[in-house]
């Protein structure tokens, strides 16, 4: 399944400065282990240790957030857009 | 002398210097001021804070400043009221009212966290502070940045009460009203502190100013003779105060000042925006954001920064949430004033009214000390209670439509000969 995946500002370091990036999985939880092939790195800054979504990261799927889904385990369709966004947003980010 | 060492992730405990951050750049997490304490507990006593002067500084040690306070200097040490009639209202046996109506100088505890964020940008090296504000920060700022001579910007919901506009507008402020809900004013005043480098005091400055509202919680230690009380029931917008309240009891604990005797932790908030009380009746670590529609404007907060840590304030010290209509607010000012002559702004309408309703659930014990948090004064938040108080009576000036009006209320009264 391809997905488009927005970037909050901190992390597009990580992305090489894209906002957007391309990635695969039919679900979050496959995504993300996509994401972090492709951009290592990137996984330890949106979860914890033990995989689970870190607090204060929102991961939005087309404007809804998945903690009100099935958190991680939410499926995803061909084209869905994602957006991983810091609850705390603004000052230097 | 400081006594303040870093700022700490709150989440995954990193340290940063103590600069103008807010945000872990790890883990996203909130920032916290942490102190040295160990230094502290050589050189502070209770005999010491008691010979000083009666405002919120006489806690300085416990506050993130590097010097001395550059503004606000008469903040605090309101009064703490005995609350006898009241107590008898609600039956119960020890009932006190921390008074912030009274506060100085913009009458609401906000003073208590703008003087210490805005003391703070100043040691920093900021020219121009700014707030996204549901009413009394907006005062605050405008009030105290006018003491100071610094230049303010205000961001508010443009609908907010006029006492509470035009009471930022006098101090010379620019005065922002953004179409929308406190949520979208917060999200855009992110966005301009990026882009400006100005100091929000509740945004890149919050670390400092969230540090203010523990000596709300310091006072009302002290006031009751160095102990604490068994209930505490405190006003809920971002979370903020009730999370610092909780921790100037564990900080003055740890210092030794109070004996740990377990108080209970309440939050309140307006059933037309309840989404801290939500999560915790729901046993739930999410905050669901809502869309607030209450009288209760100063907590109209529809995504509490410090929702989370509110929750586990409250679940954690065996305490509790609940939430009141607009009716039972204003009827709870209304009984607040004819009971203790204290008129509270509508957020005291909401703790006061959730206090009666947690003493009927049984969640209060009658028997044991109880603080209701005043936090804003009933005067800006007057056109509340419009339609819901009775009209003055108009007569000419004759004893005799004097008399008449008496008869007419049914009362009868001696006269002297
Ligand atoms: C009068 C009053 N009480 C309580 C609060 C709640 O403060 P916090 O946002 O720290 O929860 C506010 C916040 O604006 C307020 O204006
Ligand atoms: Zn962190």
């Amino acid at each position: 399944m391809a997905i488009k995946v927005r970037i909050p500002t901190p992390l597009r370091k990580i992305t090489n400065g894209s906002d957007e990036v391309a990635a695969e999985g039919c679900n979050i939880s496959e995504v993300i282990e996509n994401l972090e092939t492709n951009y290592p790195g990137l996984k330890e800054r949106i979860c914890e240790a033990d995989g689970k979504l870190r607090r204060f990261v929102n991961i939005y799927l087309n404007d809804e957030d998945i903690r009100f889904k099935k958190n991680l385990e939410t499926e995803l369709k061909e084209n869905d857009e994602i957006s991983i966004i810091p609850a705390i947003a603004g000052g230097k980010f | 002398m400081s006594y303040m060492k870093a700022l700490k992730c709150r989440e995954c405990g990193k340290e940063y210097a103590k600069e103008a951050l807010h945000v872990c750049e790890l883990c996203f997490g909130p920032l916290e001021v942490i102190y040295e304490y160990d230094k502290i507990k050589e050189v502070l006593t209770r005999e010491i804070i008691e010979k000083r002067a009666p405002n919120m500084w006489r806690y300085r040690e416990l506050l993130p400043l590097d010097n001395e306070p550059s503004v606000g200097a008469q903040v605090g040490f309101t009064p703490l009221v005995r609350a006898h009639n009241l107590g008898k209202a609600l039956g119960l046996k020890e009932l006190y009212i921390k008074n912030d109506a009274v506060n100085f100088p913009t009458l609401s505890f906000k003073d208590r966290v703008v003087s210490v964020a805005i003391s703070r940008a100043r040691e920093l090296g900021f020219k121009i502070v700014a707030c996204a504000s549901t009413g009394n920060l907006a005062n605050s700022v405008a009030a105290n940045a006018a003491a100071c001579g610094m230049e303010s910007y205000v961001f508010i919901p443009y609908d907010l009460e006029k006492t509470k506009i035009m009471g930022t507008i006098v101090y010379g402020a620019t005065v922002v009203g953004i179409k929308g809900t406190y949520d979208e004013v917060n999200r855009l005043c992110s966005e301009i502190a990026g882009k400006y480098g100005w100091a929000f005091v509740n945004i890149n400055i919050r670390p400092y100013y969230a540090e203010g509202s523990k000596t709300f919680g310091y006072e009302i230690a002290e006031q009751l003779g160095w102990k604490l009380p068994k209930n505490i029931i405190v006003p809920m917008a971002g979370g903020s105060l009730i999370t610092k309240i909780s921790k100037s009891f564990k900080e003055f604990i740890k210092l030794g000042f109070v004996e740990d005797t377990g108080t209970k932790v309440f939050g309140a908030q307006a059933t037309g925006c309840s989404p801290i009380i939500n999560a915790v009746k729901e046993g739930s670590e999410l905050i669901r954001p809502v869309k607030p529609n209450t009288i209760a404007k100063s907590l109209a907060i529809g995504n509490p920064a410090d929702g989370y840590y509110s929750a586990k304030v409250m679940r954690e010290s065996g305490g509790w949430g609940e939430s009141v209509t607009d009716e039972e607010i204003i009827s709870a000012m209304k009984l607040l004033a004819e009971t203790e002559g204290i008129f509270a702004e509508t957020a005291g309408g909401v703790t006061l009214g959730v206090t009666k309703k947690l003493i009927e659930q049984g969640r209060i014990n009658k028997d044991e000390s109880v603080v209701v948090c005043v936090t804003g004064n009933g005067l800006k938040t007057q056109e509340a209670l419009n339609g819901h108080l009775s009209e003055p009576t108009i007569i000419n000036s004759r004893l005799s439509e004097f008399e008449d009006l008496v008869k007419a209320n049914g009362k009868e009264y001696v006269v002297k000969a």
